[in-house]
């Protein structure tokens, strides 16, 4: 065995470095046998603290089976390609954790397990959470929390304007215009033609009624882009929107530049972290007083990938089962910021961070990006971001942009 | 090889029959001589040709996440092909490649021509300036680009409040977030990186020129522009086609600069071909379509390799 493990790695590392990778056909037969009682994990932690954090929950959940846990951890966009580059060489870990935006295209290779068949119990879930670990209507993958985008705003600037965070998109152009003066716009969110953009238009784009899977039908879509572009033609967010991701806005709201922002729980820590600029955080504003916003649903979802030996999947499912506690799940969402997604610690978690409650609410409306178009998702999103794109630069109507992005999605 | 040539070999009409010896002992040589070649055969084919000849077959090839994991990948004719073909972007990605490509290396040549030869002349500090010259090829590319993007950002960027003081720009230049501008800028920030490559190849080659000719020159009249227009290009001009290529193959496939400072926008109007290929396969995960890209930048390169391969080979002729 160990000579034919010697002899496997050089040559599969010299396989993948060739075509990035190429299906290891013959190789695969000598595959190294991996320890039975270490349960490998694929995912993003890369950041030091929220890699060390995330050890001690699986090390909680692993000492009283009897298992330990390793983590691998790449970049958050390197994680797809790292898996599928696993896949081909048959060395995929337990545990893969995926983009929720990713999960249907691993599903439909059929190279997960189904989470029920693991020993994973689905119970208690918020059906959100539960959709966006499904495709095709099975659970393949399962959130221990979730994120959404909700409206940040300078608590100072509002008060001395006498001013209250709009609800509506009328009240959101009127105090997005109040609020711009000198070196400050009113209000910012990132339009960047990437995965950033497209959740931050997820909001408007759905709570005004528009569909992913027909883009061009209906009055929505070109609502939704016609808000946008007002808010940049009235000057109250500036025109660099189209370049900045959700970090640069970020940056925009804690140097005082802009009043209010479209993001996500995620920057909280960096919120917290600065005394120059006093926030709070409100729900989304919808068209029409009195209707529910529907923001995206993120996060990262945990997968079990297909394998020979069962009782490693079983192990894999143990872990995931006492991951999704309440407790753990609070913990965890409490340490990250995000919501848990069992329905009882999501009702304790917002107990618990009153502050952070609209991101409690939001998600119980929210809905996953791949629930409706499925493996399609990259390409809709694309579409969409080149929507969005050309109208803000002028370049075409909102009617016309949503033509030709179904046309993009191929629909 | 022609001091091994035996006196039966020589050209003639009817050559007669080697000896038997002879011919043994010339394939043992010949034998001998693909042994050192080899190894370096090996490495091409293994490290080159392979690659090459999987994007091409991919190409062809539905290649999906799937096939990672079943390893099937079905072959589906030109259907790849045509998908990038009548898609509307594959047209604006070509052309913007085109205008950025010969834009950089024309900016990147003339400015390190003219620093090249700025230097040439010896001055106190030169040392020190060209060393400050070089840092653009010191920073990754990456890190330029975010520098760059806040330089350029339209309301706070230092390019904007640099200009308003100048008195040359009334309001804020654009220059990322206009899809009429924002070409032009990436063209610019590569011309800055590409600059010292440019400027340190070409001021190798100028000290190469022997001082004599220069002194000859002046001696016949020349003055300092005729000298450069008839004796410093010319002599200079096996250096500067090496340049030129080499700048052609690493603006062509340009991606890490374009993602980091525009990200292809806005609204696609910095969409290269380099950058296509890396949406088409690693968003979209469509590898076939990524391929079929891909296989088109090693189309355009190769062309330009092999135009490279004939001009040098046709100085080797002269003797240079």
């Amino acid at each position: 065995m160990t000579t034919c493990r010697r002899r496997r790695i050089p040559v599969s590392a010299l396989a993948l470095t060739l075509a990035g990778a190429t299906v290891a056909g013959g190789l695969t037969a000598c595959a190294a046998q991996p320890d039975p009682g270490t349960v490998t994990v694929l995912n993003s932690a890369t950041d030091a603290k929220e890699h060390t954090a995330n050890q001690a929950f699986f090390d909680t959940c692993a000492e009283p089976l009897g298992l330990k846990v390793k983590q691998i951890s790449v970049p958050a966009d390197q994680v797809a390609t790292k898996a599928l580059r696993m896949a081909s060489s048959d060395s995929l870990p337990d545990i893969l954790e995926l983009d929720g935006s990713e999960l249907a295209q691993f599903a439909e290779t059929d190279g997960l397990r189904p989470l029920a068949e693991t020993g994973f119990d689905a119970e208690g879930f918020s059906d959100s959470a539960v959709s966006l670990g499904s495709y095709d209507g099975t659970q393949y993958g399962v959130a221990r929390s979730v994120n959404s985008l909700a409206l940040i705003y300078n608590t100072t600037m509002l008060a001395d304007a006498g001013l209250e965070p709009p609800t509506t998109w009328e009240e959101l152009r009127a105090t997005a215009a109040a609020l711009t003066q000198g070196n400050t716009y009113g209000m910012a969110f990132s339009a960047s033609p990437n995965a950033d953009g497209v959740y931050q238009f997820l909001p408007f784009f759905w709570s005004a009624g528009g569909d992913e899977a027909h883009l061009a039908e209906g009055t929505g879509g070109q609502e939704a882009l016609q808000l946008w572009k007002d808010l940049v033609d009235d000057g109250s967010a500036s025109r660099s929107v189209v370049n900045w991701n959700q970090q640069d806005v970020n940056d925009q709201f804690v140097s005082g530049r802009t009043a209010m922002m479209v993001n996500g729980p995620w920057q909280v820590p960096v919120l917290s972290a600065q005394d120059s600029v006093e926030w709070a955080v409100a729900s989304i504003p919808v068209p029409q007083a009195g209707q529910d916003p529907v923001p995206p649903i993120g996060g990262t979802v945990m997968t079990v990938p297909k394998n020979s030996d069962t009782d490693r999947e079983r192990n894999a499912g143990a872990i995931l089962n006492c991951l999704n506690s309440e407790q753990n799940q609070l913990g965890w969402g409490e340490r990250v910021n995000n919501v848990p997604t069992r329905a009882d610690a999501a009702q304790a978690y917002r107990e618990q961070n009153p502050e952070l409650a609209p991101f409690a609410d939001l998600v119980a409306t929210a809905r996953s990006r791949t629930a409706e178009v499925g493996t399609r998702w990259p390409m809709v999103g694309d579409a969409l971001a080149g929507a969005f794109q050309s109208v803000l630069t002028g370049r075409s109507s909102p009617a016309q942009a949503l033509e030709r992005a179904a046309q993009q999605a191929g629909e | 090889m022609t001091t091994t040539v035996t006196p039966e070999r020589t050209p003639e009409p009817a050559p007669a029959p080697a000896p038997a010896g002879h011919r043994s002992s010339a394939r043992r040589r010949r034998v001998y001589q693909w042994l050192f070649v080899a190894p370096a055969v090996l490495y091409l084919l293994a490290f080159f040709g392979f690659p090459l000849v999987r994007n091409i077959l991919m190409s062809f090839q539905e290649y999906t996440p799937t096939t990672y994991f079943t390893g099937e990948a079905p072959f589906n004719g030109l259907d790849n092909w045509r998908a990038v073909f009548s898609n509307e972007l594959f047209g604006d990605a070509l052309w913007q490649t085109v205008l950025f490509t010969v834009g950089s290396l024309v900016g990147q040549f003339t400015i390190g021509l003219a620093l090249a030869v700025f230097f040439t002349r010896r001055f106190p500090l030169s040392g020190a300036v060209r060393a400050v010259l070089l840092l653009p090829w010191l920073v990754p590319m990456v890190v330029s680009a975010v520098v760059w993007r806040r330089i350029m950002d339209e309301d706070h960027g230092v390019l904007n409040s640099f200009l308003e003081t100048l008195g040359l720009s009334g309001g804020g230049v654009p220059w990322l977030s206009s899809p009429s501008v924002a070409l032009l800028s990436a063209v610019l920030v590569n011309i800055w990186i590409g600059i010292p490559f440019n400027m340190v190849i070409l001021y190798g080659g100028l000290q190469e020129i022997p001082r004599e000719v220069h002194e000859a020159a002046a001696l016949d009249g020349a003055g300092p522009w005729r000298t450069f227009r008839s004796v410093t290009l010319p002599m200079l001009r096996p250096v500067v086609t090496v340049v030129l290529v080499l700048g052609f193959m690493s603006t062509v496939k340009v991606l890490d600069l374009i993602l980091a400072l525009t990200g292809g926008g806005p609204a696609d109007s910095t969409q290269t071909l380099g950058t296509m290929t890396y949406q088409l396969s690693f968003l979209q995960l469509d590898f076939g379509q990524g391929a079929v890209v891909g296989n088109v930048l090693i189309l355009i390169s190769a062309v330009f390799a092999v135009l490279y391969l004939r001009v040098n080979r046709a100085n080797a002729g002269r003797g240079k």
